[in-house]
Formats: structure tokens, sequence, C-alpha cells
């Protein structure tokens, strides 16, 4: 178990400005976590510096595991566009397979359960990147689920894409969910974040302003910042 | 009056002079007779040769640059790019000082041969593929970096994973080297020394006959030499094309 994550006052800055302000919190196993906030407010930096691709500036980021290649093996990211290498759909699940140090021989069978699982498996030996927009999102997510991660980032995984493919990336989302994977998502989208989260951390300015299970968050949430967020987004409630 | 009619037959002669040229060089063509053969053989022996070592230096180099990060980076990069315009001449003047027999490699005895031939004309291209191996591989980066992190990759499986995603697109460089190579005369002909039979390429007969008046042969070899670059750039095109079809 590499959860739970501690971060102790982490701070994250950028040419002179501010982008994430000194925050302290603790994500656990369980519960789907949303990162929720407007365009800009920190949320896809402060993912980013959970997982690892940032540095933060102040504080300190900590996973309950010492080894940082086994913190590294049990957590996958997906983006907002995913980046496929050129070659077929089957063979870019197989590369995250063997860059994680999985067997040779286990790969493809593990590449193929992954591609039946996100409903890929007919164009597996397709290009990835002459797939439609939710194809490549839905094989961002098949490459995830090879790795078995134990917590999965999602940023903003919907933004780009049309509401059917939405709905299909969500049901996949949901049977991660169902497999015991952490889901860690930002998103912007109220709904969104209604359908698949349990609890929320909304971000505004750089600031973690509030944190609440996502009924409350929605029926009374405690700050001034995140009621008119609600109702910015939401004006006809 | 009198200029005027000295003026038209000696447009006319001008003229008459370059159709005949040109007949004599279509002729040359046509019968591809062994000298011709065999300068066009030797020319394509020294240039693929050199765009091959210099591929094989350069493409690595200019990953390297692209994915790394170090003190002076900026200056290489500068340098690269600046030497993408290296002056053939110049190549050929310090290959020459290199491999003269006072030179340090001067025991090789390599001056006036093939082998220090390939040698200026790797010199030459190398920066200009190097650089634009790493303008691509460094655009490229910018879109793979944070999946490529994301996934675990070190910094040399990213580097190799980037050059062979994009190889169709690295294949513009190694083809603006090939151009480079091929076309250019001053390096050859300080280190070649232009010998007949031995070291004498495309664009050095092209000078030398022109000089001595054989137009004929300077216009065949011409010819030859545009129609390969034109054959070569046109292959890479349809390749690339449909490396893009299927790869996307």
């Amino acid at each position: 178990m590499i959860l739970p994550l501690k971060l102790e006052r982490v701070a994250f800055a950028a040419g002179g400005r501010e982008i994430v302000a000194p925050l302290s919190l603790e994500i656990d196993a369980g519960m789907s976590t949303i990162i929720l906030g407007a365009n800009g407010a920190g949320k896809s930096v402060l993912m980013r510096l959970m997982h690892g691709l940032l540095a933060p500036t102040a504080g300190s980021i900590a996973w309950n595991e010492a080894d940082p290649k086994r913190v590294r093996r049990q957590q996958a990211m997906v983006f907002q566009r995913p980046v496929m290498l050129r070659r077929s759909a089957m063979a870019n699940v197989v590369y995250a397979l063997e860059i994680a140090g999985v067997a040779r021989a286990d790969r493809r069978t593990r590449a193929t359960e992954a591609l039946k699982e996100v409903g890929l498996l007919a164009l597996a030996e397709r290009p990835a990147r002459v797939l439609s927009g939710g194809e490549q999102q839905r094989l961002a997510l098949a490459r995830a689920w090879a790795l078995h991660p134990e917590v999965l980032f999602l940023d903003e995984p919907t933004a780009s894409l049309d509401p059917s493919a939405t709905r299909e990336i969500e049901a996949v989302i949901r049977a991660f969910d169902a497999s015991g994977t952490k889901i860690v998502m930002a998103t912007h989208n109220l709904a969104q974040a209604r359908r698949l989260g349990d609890e929320v951390l909304f971000i505004h300015q750089g600031r973690l302003v509030e944190r609440s299970p996502i009924e409350q968050f929605f029926k009374q949430p405690s700050s001034a910042e995140a009621a008119a967020f609600i109702k910015g987004e939401l004006p006809w409630v | 009056m009198a200029v005027r009619l000295g003026f038209a037959p000696f447009r006319g002669g001008c003229l008459d002079a370059i159709a005949e040229a040109l007949r004599g060089a279509i002729a040359l063509i046509a019968s591809w007779d062994a000298q011709l053969a065999g300068i066009v053989a030797l020319s394509l022996k020294v240039s693929l040769s050199a765009v091959f070592f210099a591929t094989l230096l350069a493409l690595p180099l200019g990953a390297a640059v692209a994915v790394t990060r170090f003190p002076g980076r900026r200056t290489v990069v500068v340098l690269l790019n600046a030497l993408m315009g290296l002056p053939p001449v110049v190549v050929g003047l310090v290959v020459y000082l290199l491999l003269s027999r006072a030179g340090p490699f001067g025991e090789l005895g390599l001056l006036f041969t093939p082998p220090a031939m390939v040698v200026a004309q790797t010199v030459l291209i190398l920066p200009i593929i190097a650089a634009l191996c790493r303008q691509a591989v460094e655009d490229a980066w910018i879109e793979y970096e944070e999946q490529l992190r994301s996934l675990g990759a070190g910094a040399l499986r990213a580097a190799l994973t980037l050059v062979w995603d994009i190889r169709y697109s690295l294949l513009t460089a190694v083809l603006a080297g090939l151009g480079r190579a091929s076309a250019e005369v001053g390096a050859v002909i300080i280190v070649g020394g232009n010998i007949d039979g031995v070291t004498r390429v495309m664009t050095t007969t092209i000078a030398l006959e022109t000089s001595k008046g054989d137009l004929p042969l300077a216009l065949s070899l011409g010819i030859v030499l545009i129609l390969l670059v034109l054959l070569l750039n046109a292959g890479a095109y349809v390749v690339k094309e449909a490396a893009q079809r299927r790869y996307g």
C-alpha cells in the first residue's frame, strides 16, 4: 500500500507567481476524491504535484512507501489529452507494461484484458493515433487499467469529449473505483463531480478552500467561494 | 548599326551553344558511358557513406541535447544551429590539415582518397542532421514528456521512444544532410583532389569540365545530379506520406 498520501505545507510557485498556496492534506484509500475548481484554480498543478510530475517549491509530499520505484509503479495518470505513440492500440498498452517491468510473457494477456475492459478489443490492432478522441481516451484508461494501479489520477479526462464518449469514460472510471483503485479526479464539471465523487476538494485561486463529502458540498457548502462557484456553474438551481 | 549586327549573331550563337551542350548531355546520359557511370557511382558512394556515419552520430546527439538539461545547453544549441551553415571549403581545409602528412592523422594516408571525402562530408553534415533532429525531438518531447514520465520512463528510454516514434519526420533531417553532401564541391575538391578515376565526383567534375569548356559532360552530370536529388526526395515524401496515413 502506497496510500495514504500526505502533503504538508505544499506550495508551488512559477515565474514569481504562486500557483498553489501552502496546503496540507491527506489522501486515503477508498472514497473517490474530486478536485473541483474553476479553470486556472490550480487543480492540474496540485494533481501533478501529487503524481510527482512537478516538484513542490515548498513543503513535502510523502507516500506510505519509501521505495520511489514502487510509488511510481502503483499510480497512473490519465490526462485531458491522451498522448499515444505511433503504434497500434495494443502496442501502446504493451509499452506501458514493459516500462512497468511486467514480464514479457504476461504483457499481451494483460493488455488484451485491459482493452476488453474499455471495449476496444476490436480495435486492438488499429494505429492508436487514428482512433477518435473518445477511443483514445478509453485507450489511455486501458493503459492505466493494465497496470493495476493503487491510485489513478485523472485530469479533466472528458473535457474535450462529446456526451456519449463522456458516458463511456465515466463507466470505465466507475469500474476502476469498483475494482478498488483510488480515484483522484480534477474537474470543473459539477454534474460529473456528483456522478463520480464521494468527496470534494474545492480549490479557489490556488488555495484549498473546502473539503467536504459530496452531498454536503452541494447542499450546504461551508465557504462563500464554493457557494458562488456552485451558483455560477448551475445558475438555474 | 554595326553594334546591332554584331549583337544578334552573338546571342544566337550563345543559345546554339547551350542547345548543343544539352544535346551532347542527353546523348551522354542515354549512352551512359563508363566514365559518367563511374563518377555518378563514386558520388553516391561517398555521399551515402557520409550520410550513414553522420546519421549514426547525429541522431543520438540531437536527441540527447533535446531531452537533457545541463549547464551550457543553450550554447550547445546555438552552436549546433550555427554549424549548419559551415562553409564546405573551411571543412575541407580543416580536414585537409588533419589528414595531411604533417597532420595528426597523416599516418593513415587518407588524403586524396574517397575515405577522406567521406570524413569531410560527415563533418559537414553532422551538425545539420543533429540540429534538425534536436528540434524535432524537442517538439515531440513537449507533447510526450508528461505521459512518458508518468509511465515511469527514464531519460534514455524516453529519448529512444521519441526518436523511434518520430522516425519518419527524422527522414527529413537525414535528407537535408544528403542534399548538402551531394551538392557541395568545396570540401571534396580539397581533400579528394579531383583525381580522374579515383576521387572525381559529380560536383568536382562539373566545376573542372566547365572551366575546361567541356560543357556536355558538365551539363549531363548536372542533370543527373538534379534528377537523383529529386528522386530521393520524392521517395522520402512518399514514405513519409504513407507512414502518416498508417500511423497518424
